[in-house]
Parts: structure tokens; C-alpha cells; sequence
């Protein structure tokens, strides 16, 4: 009993596609492989100060810029005298529906009304889905919202029900599904019976929305402590995090480094019915981090706004039980309680900073809610209740999916280096002996941030050679 | 139990039969169905775990098998996990020193 065919939408992606995000992506293909990404991030029509403007109308943006002063000494006591950087957070836990993700909706949101679309759709199991409820119920559009929520045995996620819960609290409805990718084709199927806007997390809008966030960040780090942060850690999933805030930061300033994080769910299929509520993490983790890294184009949109290799200077992976340390001694020390999933990147920092000189500021880029469900004490419970062993010991024992190992002591936390030549090697791994017009060189050099065509080459012959001799 | 019109309830829909699924997905979730749960106002009155219609908060109307009346959430803080406390005295004695010497 079926309420659709897959084969049915599958055919009518393209056109479903183009009515509900209004884009017609075709237009921004180039010859070969590459597309004019300048080019579809000039789609909405909107400069930064019309987004900021569009964004304080909806009472989006604007958040602290906190000084860690406690978790700075706290890191300086496991670094070499003179080294350990100034910690900042941007404190995105108090952006309407509790974090960045409202700027993300708030300019596709505000782009569906002005188009005169009835209501938007998103899919979405994270916060996306409460910033997209709660713009649409402050703009007068209906808002459904579609998860993928529940394992066979219909058993929850305790974090994708709390989003579920504040979705609902701003009228949406909510569609929860099983474990499984064809949540893609529920989501076309409904976008094609209600006739309402594509609010992807992956459009030109959403990526314009983040811009503002590292626009605030670059402007007001320089105003507080007159210089320009050495690095801006940044959490990493879906890849739209690190790309709108380092392009909106670079509308400010030059020069500083953008480190992706993710926690480290390595083993763990993500489309596996019995490894869905193995994790402790439903976002931030590498299970999205590396795909989309690494093919951008896997999204609900033919061509993602969310490139984010373009931007990285550096990927760092941290263990869960390290993620819920520093979530605990964010509360302890510093009196502020966030959600575990967003305190990936301030885990990274927290070691990164020790490496860094006394002047120097790092800043993590972001925090997000926290309440039942999702919150460390739930998030550990769960952990429990599904065979998943807790205990202390050294992080890099851990296990994803049968252990989280927390780390005995602040100097443990204890985080990973993913070479940058290893992901720019697997995003060209689909292009195997192809030879590449000086166009497609030019679209390369961008897509993975380089600068000379022989780096390029290298790659390749290195992405050739695999396999062979066997 | 008859559920009258209007109620507030939460059914479950077959979207996909296992026969059904996508190709390239992992064993454990190809074998089983792929199920979705809706919320919404009962359109008819009916009986708990047979089929209904409902129109729901955007005035969609769905049908599927009554699984829940006036549904709540009980998603709550977890257990107590004694592992919280003892990260929280890790990182207090190493910032404060011990402050109950």
C-alpha cells in the first residue's frame, strides 16, 4: 500500500523541483562538469545588508558574542606557558527557536511569501525545522515539516522528537518517518501536492541567511578585542554552516582560518535501520560532514549552495564522549547550558586553542538550544538504554555505535586531523582518468580551494594509481 | 474505544512496503517497511487501530491506522547518569582546585 511511486517522481523530479524552489538550475550549468555557483548565490537579489535587513524585520540575528574567560584558563592549564588562545562564542542559543538555523530560514521564508507560495516545506530532523515553523508562523504561511525520526521498531531518537515538539509549538505539521533515504521522495510528493515552497537547507537563500553570522562575527571580534580572529571553528553536517559564515565573514575581513569539526560516528551507516538509534549525535557528526564535504550535490536541489570545501582550511573530528565533556564543563564553568550537538566545534577549539598563542582568538561560531531530549543527561541515558557502553578512558578508544569514552581530565579531550588532500582526493575520485578542460580546471581550483592547476594534477595522479597492482 | 469527530489524534501510514524500497540501502532497512506518523482532527468518528481520515494542522487530508488519542509528548531529561556528576567534579577540581579540602 503505497501512497506514491518512486518511479513516478523520480521522473518528475526536475519539474517539481523547479516549481517549488522557483529555480531554474539548468541555467547555471556549464559546459563539462562544473556550474556557476557565483552566479546561482546572486539568484535571490539580495546584498548582505538587504539580508540583515530582511532578518532584524523578523527579530533574527543580532546574538552575543560571549567571551569564554573560564574555559580560556581552563584550556591554558594543559598548554605550554605563553600558548592558549582567547576563546569566543557566538551565542546562536538565542537566536529566535534557539539557533543559527533561523537565519538560514528567515530569507527563504521571507522569499516564499513575497513569491506568494501558500506555506513551505522542509526536510529536516534538526533545528532547521523549529527556525523554518517558527519564521512561517511569524509570516503567516502553513509550514510542514518532514523527519526521519523512528526505527522499525518505531523506538525515537529523544533529540528528533524534542524538534518534533517545538516544530509543532509553532504550527507546523509534522511528518515523522522511519529510518530510511526514501524520505527524499515523501518530501517531493508532498511538495507536489500542496503546491508550497522548497525551504531547503541547501538553496542560494539558506546559505545567504548564514552570511550575516560570520558577517557579525568578523565585525564584532575586531570591535572587541582589535584584531581579527586566527581561526573560526564551525560544526559541520550538511556543509552550509562553514560556507555562509565564511563567506559573510570574508565580506568584512580576509585572513582567517575556517576549521571545520564533526563528531566522529565512524562505522555507523546513517540509512541502517539497527545503527539509527546506536548514535548519540543526530547532526554535526561525520555520517553528513564527509558526504557533503565531499559531494556537495546530494541534497534535495540539483546544484547545493553549501560547498564547503571551498571554504575549509582544516576538518577536525572529536569523539562523542569528548562533545559531552565539554557540554557538561560549559555549564560547570561558564553557567551556560547548550545543546551537546553545537558544542562539536567549541570541543575542537578547546584543544586547537592550546596549540595558540595567549594573544591570539578563536572563535566557535555557534551554540543551540538544549531542553529534554536533547541535552546531554538525555542524549547518555538513550546511549545506555540501546547497548551503547559509557564510561571514562581515552577517547580514542572509543567505539561509535558500542562505546562513548569521556575523557578523565580537561587535557584528555582529544580530537583528529582529516588530511585536506584526503577529502579533495575523494570528491575527485568520480572523475577516474578523466582528462579536464581548462574550464573544469578553473570550477576545480575553486571547488577545493587551490591555486595552481599542477596541485589539481597531483591529485589526480594519486586518485589514477589507486587500485592498481592488485 | 469510538473516537468522535474532531478529536485530535495520531495515526500511522504504510508509505513503502519492503518489496518497495530503494535499491541501494543497507540490509536491516530494506526488510522492513517504510512507515509514517501524522497528526491531525478525525474527520469521521472511529475505532483505535483501524483506518481513519484525518485533516491535518495545513488542512491536508491523510488516512491511516488510528494509533494514538489526544497524543502527548513524553520525551523527557533521561535517567540519571551518574557520569554527568563525575565529569562536573573533573573539571571543577582541576579549575577551582578542591574546594572541600
Amino acid at each position: 500500500m503505497s501512497s506514491f511511486s518512486i518511479q513516478d517522481l523520480e521522473k518528475r523530479k526536475h519539474e517539481i523541483l523547479l516549481k517549488s524552489t522557483g529555480i531554474d538550475y539548468s541555467q547555471y550549468e556549464d559546459e563539462g562538469i562544473g556550474f556557476s555557483y557565483e552566479n546561482l548565490m546572486k539568484y535571490t537579489g539580495y546584498d548582505i545588508k538587504t539580508v540583515q535587513s530582511i532578518q532584524k524585520e523578523l527579530n533574527v540575528g543580532g546574538t552575543p558574542l560571549i567571551e569564554l574567560k573560564n574555559i580560556t584558563k581552563y584550556a591554558r592549564k594543559f598548554a605550554e606557558k605563553g600558548k592558549g588562545a582567547r576563546i569566543f562564542l557566538k551565542d546562536e542559543a538565542q537566536n529566535l527557536s534557539g539557533s543559527f538555523k533561523a537565519r538560514r530560514a528567515a530569507v527563504s521564508v521571507y522569499a516564499a511569501k513575497k513569491q506568494g507560495f501558500k506555506g513551505v516545506i522542509a526536510a529536516t530532523s534538526g533545528n532547521y525545522g523549529a527556525a523554518v515553523a517558527a519564521l512561517a508562523a511569524k509570516v503567516g504561511l502553513k509550514c510542514i515539516i518532514v523527519q526521519e525520526c523512528f526505527d522499525s521498531k518505531n523506538k525515537a531518537q529523544p533529540e528528533i522528537i524534542e524538534k518534533a515538539r517545538a516544530c509543532e509549538a509553532y504550527g507546523a505539521e509534522v511528518i515523522q518517518l522511519s529510518v530510511g533515504p526514501e524520505l527524499f521522495y515523501t518530501f517531493l510528493h508532498l511538495l507536489d501536492e500542496t503546491g508550497y515552497f522548497n525551504a531547503s537547507l541547501y538553496s542560494p537563500h539558506s546559505i545567504q541567511g548564514i552570511e550575516t553570522l560570520g558577517y557579525e562575527i568578523a565585525t564584532e571580534i575586531y570591535k572587541e578585542t582589535n584584531r581579527r580572529p586566527s581561526a573560526v571553528i564551525v560544526t559541520n553536517a550538511g556543509g552550509g554552516n562553514l560556507t555562509g559564515t565564511a563567506r559573510g565573514y570574508y565580506k568584512a575581513f580576509s585572513g582567517t582560518k575556517f576549521i571545520a569539526a564533526s563528531v566522529n560516528l565512524k562505522g555507523l551507516h546513517m540509512a541502517s535501520d539497527e545503527d539509527f538509534n546506536r548514535k548519540s549525535f543526530t547532526t554535526g557528526h561525520t555520517g553528513f560532514g564527509f558526504p557533503f564535504t565531499i559531494n556537495p550535490d546530494r541534497s534535495d536541489v540539483p546544484r547545493s549552495a553549501a560547498r564547503p570545501l571551498r571554504y575549509m582550511d582544516s576538518y577536525y573530528t572529536v569523539n562523542q564522549g569528548s562533545v559531552f565533556f565539554i557540554t557538561e564543563v560549559l555549564a560547570a564553568l561558564e553557567g551556560l547550558e547548550r545543546g551537546p550537538a553545537g558544542n562539536t566545534s567549541l570541543a575542537v577549539a578547546f584543544r586547537l586553542a592550546q596549540k595558540m598563542d595567549k594573544d591570539e582568538v578563536i572563535v566557535v561560531q555557534e551554540s543551540e538550544y538544549t531542553g529534554a531530549g536533547k541535552h546531554h543527561q538525555a542524549q547518555l541515558s538513550f546511549a545506555k538504554k540501546n547497548g551503547v557502553e559509557v564510561k571514562f578512558g581515552k577517547p580514542e578508544q572509543e567505539i561509535p555505535g558500542k562505546s562513548i569514552i569521556i575523557p578523565t581530565s580537561g587535557k584528555e579531550v582529544s580530537i583528529e586531523e582529516i588530511p585536506m588532500n584526503n577529502l579533495r582526493k575523494s570528491y575527485l575520485k568520480p572523475y577516474k582518468n578523466k582528462r579536464f578542460t581548462t574550464l573544469e580546471y578553473i570550477y576545480l581550483l575553486d571547488e577545493l580551494k587551490l591555486s595552481k592547476k599542477s596541485e589539481i594534477d597531483d591529485l589526480m595522479q594519486e586518485v589514477n594509481n589507486e587500485n592498481q597492482g592488485r | 474505544m469510538l473516537v468522535p469527530v474532531g478529536t485530535y489524534v495520531r495515526i500511522r501510514q504504510y508509505v513503502l512496503d519492503a518489496s518497495e524500497r530503494s535499491e541501494n540501502i543497507p540490509e536491516s532497512t530494506k526488510k522492513v517497511p517504510l512507515k509514517a506518523w501524522v497528526k491531525g482532527y478525525m474527520l469521521d468518528e472511529g475505532e483505535l487501530y483501524e483506518n481513519v481520515k484525518i485533516k491535518t494542522v495545513t488542512g491536508r487530508i491523510v488516512e491511516g491506522e488510528l494509533k494514538e488519542v489526544e497524543p502527548i509528548y513524553t520525551h523527557t531529561y533521561g535517567d540519571f547518569v551518574p557520569e554527568i556528576f563525575r565529569i562536573r567534579k573533573i573539571c571543577l577540581i582541576e579549575f577551582w582546585g578542591d574546594r572541600n579540602e
